[in-house]
């Protein structure tokens, strides 16, 4: 190819460079300062809990009393978020127990046990899956999988006649999430799967392995670094899902006993409470606080992954 | 060699200015008058129909609402952001009284709260002091207030709801309701559905959220029925209010006194299961 002509700046030049480089200089710069000052602004509200309404951050970090309203009377209000923090932690990692098998399992599937099935049908569905609004989720969950928990809870048989048998617990809330995660994992697992070299399998398959052996000990170590890099996404996302985990976690405010009892999320008190906080007070700034560190937590996902990404895939 | 990039770069400037006048001209506002309303989910349907009614009535006029909830309603009229704040509390009881003062009160109309229970509840009335001692967690079974033996499961709302503020006001006599035991929901849309299948279940709705998947208890032997809300024998109500900041002008005055006309108030409002404010028999 001969080089373009650049001596001058013709209305060819304009057309063909100029237009498409300003077009992708700006949306690029215009990114870049809104995440800052998206970041900016929610560390600067989260942030006045603890500068303007001198709240501790110890407290909010590790107390259980959450009671923004409480009136000075009765002890002040009370900002503690722990156990929140413990929902949200507990129910994504549930929600990623039940998720990781199935998702690895079925990009295993996908690969190298059936890769015309896995083309034609598995991909479609899954791809179906991550469409589904997450309120639809959340409806389904609640109209479904709450009376069939809440049966369930009452044919176990428990010491504990306190169960909660409603059917709203940590564990409806981690299997709605196990779903909607679900095809997060496999098709990153898929893909870190298919982006693995020909030769692994073939020198496997040369030196004897069975297909499973194969699988086991050289496809799945070496996809390993991109199968994490899913599952902390899955993570990432459990861990932001907000609706769907509301509506079916009961969202009061005590300490789980059980994966059958009723917990709450970082996400589901910010969506229930900040339409009726007046934006100003302690309640609105405690709720900041509470995204902002929704969003540290976030940031931290995306470190890991970047990390695990570093690590390439290979073998040790 | 040099001047060929300084020129470049400089036409690049031009173009990205270009596309960012652009940009921000994109947000300006077309002709017409145009306003916005933000608040209360439980006023939202009268405003979304009064405001396509109007439009319907008076083309050239736009009028956007948007649900949120009363705190920011209230807030984004007092910054200015709309220009009507709906709410289902006092703007006393969620500002600061210095920035309560500079907005204007319109009620629109009355709600009625009932307290519903699942339908395999066999209960159909109860007495205030049942209702508090329920909603506090004395009374844990349906038994103790002649139903069968069942377990009561409370479902409440954010603390800081309106709905709450209201039920806890005139039915519960401002007693705490229990915490940490009941399930909490926000929209009422998911109360409703939540205690038509949850087994001996009690929460509270908006008279405009009853239907036959839940059932309204009798307090104090009064049926929840709008008359008896206008009329004064059944207490647990609240007003609606369309808070504007200072006096309204234009549109937005228009707009508040077509809601107030009979014609919204005979007809819209008691389709909504709103109580008229011209019904209303009673004060607070």
């Amino acid at each position: 190819m001969s080089k373009p002509n650049k001596r001058k700046i013709t209305s060819h030049y304009i057309k063909t460079e100029l237009l498409g480089k300003s077009l992708v200089t700006f949306f690029g710069i215009f990114l870049i300062i809104l995440t800052i000052s998206l970041v900016f602004f929610i560390a600067s509200q989260g942030l006045s809990t603890f500068i303007l309404d001198k709240q501790s951050p110890l407290k909010f970090l590790f107390s259980s009393k959450w009671d923004p309203l409480r009136d000075l009377s009765k002890g002040g209000p009370a900002i503690g978020a722990l156990v929140f923090i413990f929902g949200s932690i507990s129910v994504s990692s549930l929600a990623l127990l039940i998720s990781t098998p199935f998702s690895v399992a079925i990009s295993v599937f996908m690969s190298e046990i059936s890769p015309k099935f896995g083309k034609k049908i598995l991909q479609p569905v899954i791809e179906i899956f991550v469409g589904i609004p997450s309120v639809v989720y959340g409806w389904i969950g609640l109209t479904l999988l709450v009376p069939f928990i809440s049966k369930l809870t009452l044919t176990i048989p428990f010491i504990d006649k306190d169960i909660n048998t409603t059917g709203k617990s940590l564990l409806t809330g981690g299997l709605v999430l196990s779903i909607m995660i679900f095809p997060t994992i496999a098709s990153i697992s898929y893909d870190a799967l298919k982006a693995l070299p020909k030769d692994f399998k073939e020198a496997s398959f040369a030196l004897g392995a069975t297909r499973w052996q194969t699988i086991r000990k050289v496809l799945i170590p070496a996809a390993l670094p991109g199968m994490l890099t899913g599952v902390v996404l899955g993570l990432a996302r459990a861990f932001g899902e907000a609706l769907a985990v509301q509506m079916v976690i009961g969202n009061n405010i005590l300490f789980p006993k059980s994966i059958f009892d009723r917990a709450n999320t970082m996400t589901s008190v910010i969506t229930m409470e900040m339409g009726n906080a007046v934006s100003g007070t302690l309640e609105a700034n405690a709720l900041w606080s509470l995204a902002f560190l929704l969003l540290l937590i976030s940031f931290l996902f995306i470190v890991i992954i970047h990390k695990i990404g570093a690590k390439g895939s290979f073998i040790k | 060699m040099k001047r060929k990039t300084c020129f470049k770069n400089a036409s690049l400037l031009t173009v990205l200015a270009i596309l960012l006048s652009l940009a921000l001209s994109a947000c300006g506002s077309s002709d017409g008058e145009s306003i916005s309303l933000s608040g209360s989910s439980a006023l939202l349907p009268l405003a979304d129909n009064a405001a396509k009614e109007y439009m319907a009535k008076n083309s050239g006029s736009k009028i956007s609402v948007q649900a949120g909830g009363s705190g920011q309603g209230l807030t984004q009229v007092y910054q200015g952001a709309v220009n009507i704040g709906n709410s289902d509390v006092y703007a006393e009881e969620k500002l600061k009284p210095e920035e309560a003062k500079e907005l204007n009160d319109h009620t629109v109309c009355v709600v009625g709260i009932a307290a519903v229970v699942n339908p395999n509840v066999k209960v159909d009335n109860v007495t205030s002091q049942q209702l508090i001692d329920i909603f506090t967690g004395k009374i844990t079974n349906w038994k103790e207030v002649g139903g069968d033996d069942m377990k009561i499961v409370l479902i409440n709302r954010p603390s800081n709801s309106g709905t709450r503020a209201t039920f806890k006001k005139y039915a519960l006599n401002n007693a705490e309701e229990a915490e940490g035991t009941a399930l909490k929901e926000d929209q009422s849309g998911t109360v409703k559905q939540t205690v038509s299948q949850t087994e001996g279940s009690i929460s509270y709705l908006a008279f405009s959220y009853l239907d036959d998947k839940t059932k309204a208890l009798k307090l104090n032997g009064v049926e929840p029925t709008g008359e008896n809300v206008a009329n004064g024998s059944y207490p647990v109500w609240a007003y609606e209010h369309m808070y504007t900041k200072g006096e309204p002008t234009g549109l937005t005055k228009s707009f508040i006194d077509y809601v107030l006309s009979d014609e919204v108030q005979t007809n819209i409002v008691p389709k909504l299961k709103f109580i008229p404010i011209k019904d209303m028999k009673v004060k607070r």
